[in-house]
């Protein structure tokens, strides 16, 4: 059985409820940190335990907290990024939904850590039932004195506030998500400043992921030494997967970060194999704008080691045949699946979402999204694929934020290691036509001047 | 005084040099400022951003460039290209713009997406002559276009009485929107939508009619908000442009008057190099002046060979200055062909804008300049 620091308790029936969460050890990190412990040493914890930030881009929790400017003053804030909007993620609402005080816990410890007396929760819009939970938590905890002025004698305050987003993946991004805070249209800010030194309300802001506010509690209690023995390499501690696709036991799971991609697939423990017997085809390993890998790349690193779900060894290889371990949306393809109507799929996520502010993003993105419509329709031609690889090669590293990047890396992936799919659908439009059975789905009017393709 | 020239000699500025063009600027200066201080082609092109308008820029992506030495203290270059408009320099930063193949790519590319949905509809757009989004399609662009699906279009929108917008052409620069935000005193227009389908808009077909609005006219890059007390008049280029002033108790009164003959046909505020505002004007002066009467005329306006407003205005001249030879360390291109030698006309030892009045034969030597 693999390790748990984050789901060890989440078997025990209640466990949702202060008092069930208190008995069975909760708030005693909390309590060591604020009875026993500096801000400052809270924050050493954290460095030497090697935590890398579980949104997505993996930078080290412990730097990104020292980097917080502290002028005298001016408030600092911390807010707790909830948006969970790829997808393929659904990690962090199993966190809050079955256990909130881990959160809460988190957030009044990194908060000791940095100063910060007012937190917010920003949580993304569709998650409509997980406020609620939160809200009832946090005020079980202000009730019990963890929350509120002077929290345990320590002369510590802090207040947590949930805030709706209205539902757009953009703010996701921490600067859109600090002007959605502010109560303005959700678009990225040009960086720098760095949240850090201008955030929320243009005062020092840490913007940190549900899941690494929680291994904050963890790393407290066995501490940061202990903490960075689980994993391996760089990738120390636990990461929670959220799996789905063709697998046969899909869901959230803790893994230690030292077992390899191919157990997490196939053992009994985690994702049990692929349905009916079928083959491994692709899998996108971090959520869904991160590169997809075909079956012999996922298994083995350009280097030809076993790959491990590790960001190491999933970045192995750079592009060309690595991937990333992103946010930890694990979703696996089997041999039926259409790699082309996936990438479709996902252009059109992002086009949707696209804030519309830089040009290759605005533009960009709805350009590969009808591209790619015409070749899932049979309606493209050959030299829609270089023009998709062009398209996607211009919107990459030219836009304010990452979402460009995160539209243009799942087109160059597919058409990189599944070229011969695209081909196929250019070639025998007719074949690829009759496969759309669930076309109707798609409700995208298509496009009217685009030519229909000869076999 | 002694130490009061101390101090301004202690004042430290950071060496830059932007395609091989060394330059001192202060601390905090942008890059693409700091390229303005050099001139000419080294200029990054910026279509959103708007030095007298504070938080402009970032958004169009034109002005990209690489740097390749991110200073003196940490001289690795930046992983990705910057926009030049919100980068500051630090010192002994290197950049590249006209001389990295990789910038003017992706600029071909950012040229592409923005003419996406942009319509060519510069024969009866009235902005013609004076697009920025013309110019850049002209210097960075390329002659087709890949895309081959429906663009979008919206009905045109009367905003108040005197401004049109036709979001048809709107790139979405958000120009207006900061200056309607920071120059009027109620902010009743933004962005609606998200993605392709953003648009600018008063929040439900609103008036835009502060004293000031007018001034989205002039700072739109391209022909999506036009002056519908000028639009469909006249040409532009077949009018005269002329500085003047007068007494205004809300503006400096500082305006350009485009004439045809006595005939007032449009006023602007005057604008510099850039294309940017030197100071706003008013509504009033821009939509009720059109009297003669009303202004103190101070004389041609000096308008830049580089447009085609020049066209028959020959006064104050400025020509570009050599960029090729600046950037390339003083050497000189190697021209494989010379259109004087073949053409036999127009050498460059006639200097056409030095004639007074329109040239005539007697103004060529006989043997057409030749050495």
């Amino acid at each position: 059985m693999g390790r748990k620091l984050l789901l060890d308790k989440a078997h025990i029936e209640g466990i949702r409820y202060y008092d069930v969460y208190r008995k069975n050890g909760g708030y005693a990190a909390a309590e060591k940190a604020l009875k026993s412990m500096s801000p400052d040493l809270v924050t050493e914890e954290v460095k030497k335990s090697g935590l890398r930030g579980r949104g997505g881009a993996g930078f080290p929790t412990g730097l990104k907290w020292s980097f917080l400017a502290k002028p005298e003053g001016v408030p600092r804030y911390l807010v707790c990024n909830a948006d969970e909007s790829e997808p393929g993620t659904f990690k962090d609402r199993y966190l809050m939904e079955f256990i909130p005080h881990l959160l809460i816990e988190g957030l009044l410890i990194s908060s000791f850590a940095l100063g910060a007396n007012t937190t917010y929760i920003y949580i993304r819009g569709e998650y409509a039932w997980i406020p609620d939970i939160l809200e009832e938590a946090i005020s079980d905890a202000r009730k019990n004195g963890w929350l509120g002025k002077n929290i345990q004698g320590s002369g510590f305050d802090l207040e947590i506030y949930v805030q709706r987003g209205a539902g757009a993946y953009i703010c996701g991004e921490e600067t859109a998500l600090i002007e959605s805070l502010e109560g303005k249209r959700g678009n990225p800010r040009i960086k720098p400043p760095f949240p850090a030194v201008k955030g929320l309300w243009q005062c020092p802001t840490v913007v940190n992921n549900v899941e690494t506010l929680a291994a904050v509690v963890p790393i407290i209690n066995i501490g940061g030494d202990e903490y960075a023995k689980y994993g391996t390499g760089k990738s120390t501690g636990t990461k929670l997967i959220s799996a789905c696709g063709n697998l046969n036991k899909p869901g959230v799971y803790e893994i230690d970060m030292n077992i390899s991609v191919e157990e997490f697939i196939y053992s009994d423990e985690y994702c049990g194999g692929i349905p009916n017997g079928k083959r491994l085809k692709a899998c996108i390993p971090g959520g869904s704008s991160v590169p997809i890998l075909p079956a012999n790349l996922l298994l083995k690193t350009a280097k030809g080691e076993q790959r491990m779900m590790t960001y190491e060894s999933l970045n192995d290889g750079g592009f060309a045949s690595g991937s990333m371990m992103g946010s930890g949306g694990f979703i696996v393809l089997d041999e039926d699946q259409c790699v082309v109507r996936h990438t479709m799929s996902l252009a059109r996520f992002y086009h949707h979402e696209s804030c519309g502010q830089c040009s290759p993003c605005r533009e960009g993105t709805g350009w590969m999204k009808k591209v790619l419509l015409n070749i899932e329709n049979g309606k493209g031609k050959e030299s829609d694929i270089d023009l998709l690889w062009d398209i996607q090669r211009r919107i990459e590293g030219n836009t304010i934020c990452p979402l460009g990047d995160a539209a243009a890396w799942p087109v160059a992936a597919a058409i990189r290691h599944f070229r011969d799919e695209f081909e196929w659908h250019v070639r025998y439009p007719e074949e690829a036509v009759k496969r759309n059975f669930g076309l109707a789905h798609y409700a995208d009017p298509l496009p009217e001047a685009a030519p229909v393709a000869t076999a | 005084m002694q130490s009061f020239r101390t101090m301004a000699e202690e004042k430290k500025l950071f060496k830059v040099t932007i395609d091989n063009i060394p330059v001192e600027v202060e601390p905090g200066t942008t890059i693409l400022n700091a390229a303005r201080m050099i001139g000419g082609d080294v200029v990054p092109p910026a279509m959103c951003y708007y030095s007298k308008l504070q938080g402009s820029g970032g958004k169009c992506r034109t002005c990209l460039v690489k740097v390749s030495k991110g200073s003196d203290a940490d001289p690795r270059p930046m992983p990705k290209l910057v926009a030049s408009c919100r980068t500051t320099v630090m010192d002994g930063m290197e950049v590249a713009n006209i001389t990295s193949p990789e910038v003017l790519d992706a600029r071909k590319g950012v040229v592409e997406f923005l003419l996406l949905n942009h319509p060519l509809d510069c024969p009866v757009c009235d902005q013609a002559g004076e697009c920025d989004l013309q110019d850049l399609s002209y210097e960075h662009g390329v002659s087709s276009t890949r895309y081959e699906f429906k663009r979008r279009t919206f009905d045109k929108i009367d905003i108040g009485d005197h401004i049109k917008l036709h979001m048809t052409r709107c790139i979405l620069c958000y120009r207006c929107v900061f200056t309607a935000d920071q120059l009027t005193n109620k902010r009743d227009h933004g962005i609606l939508g998200r993605g392709d389908a953003s648009e600018i808009s008063t929040y439900i077909q609103n008036s835009l009619d502060s004293d000031f609005i007018g001034n989205v006219i002039d700072v739109c890059p391209v022909g999506a908000l036009t002056d519908r007390t000028a639009r469909f008049k006249n040409r532009v280029w077949f009018l005269k442009p002329v500085d003047a002033h007068c007494s205004c108790d809300k503006c400096s009164g500082k305006a350009v008057l485009w004439m045809r003959g006595d005939e007032i046909f449009r006023v602007t505020a005057r604008k510099d190099k850039y294309g940017e505002v030197e100071e706003f004007i008013c509504d009033t002066c821009r939509f009720e002046r059109k009297d003669v009467k009303d202004w103190v005329i101070e004389g041609p306006r000096n308008i830049s060979r580089h447009s085609v407003i020049s066209q028959g205005h020959y006064v104050g001249v400025h020509k570009p200055q050599e960029t090729i030879a600046n950037v390339m360390d003083g050497r000189a291109p190697r021209l494989l062909m010379d259109i004087h030698t073949v053409s036999e006309v127009n050498m460059p030892v006639v200097d056409l804008s030095k004639i007074d009045g329109p040239a005539h034969s007697n103004d060529f030597p006989k043997n057409n300049g030749a050495q």
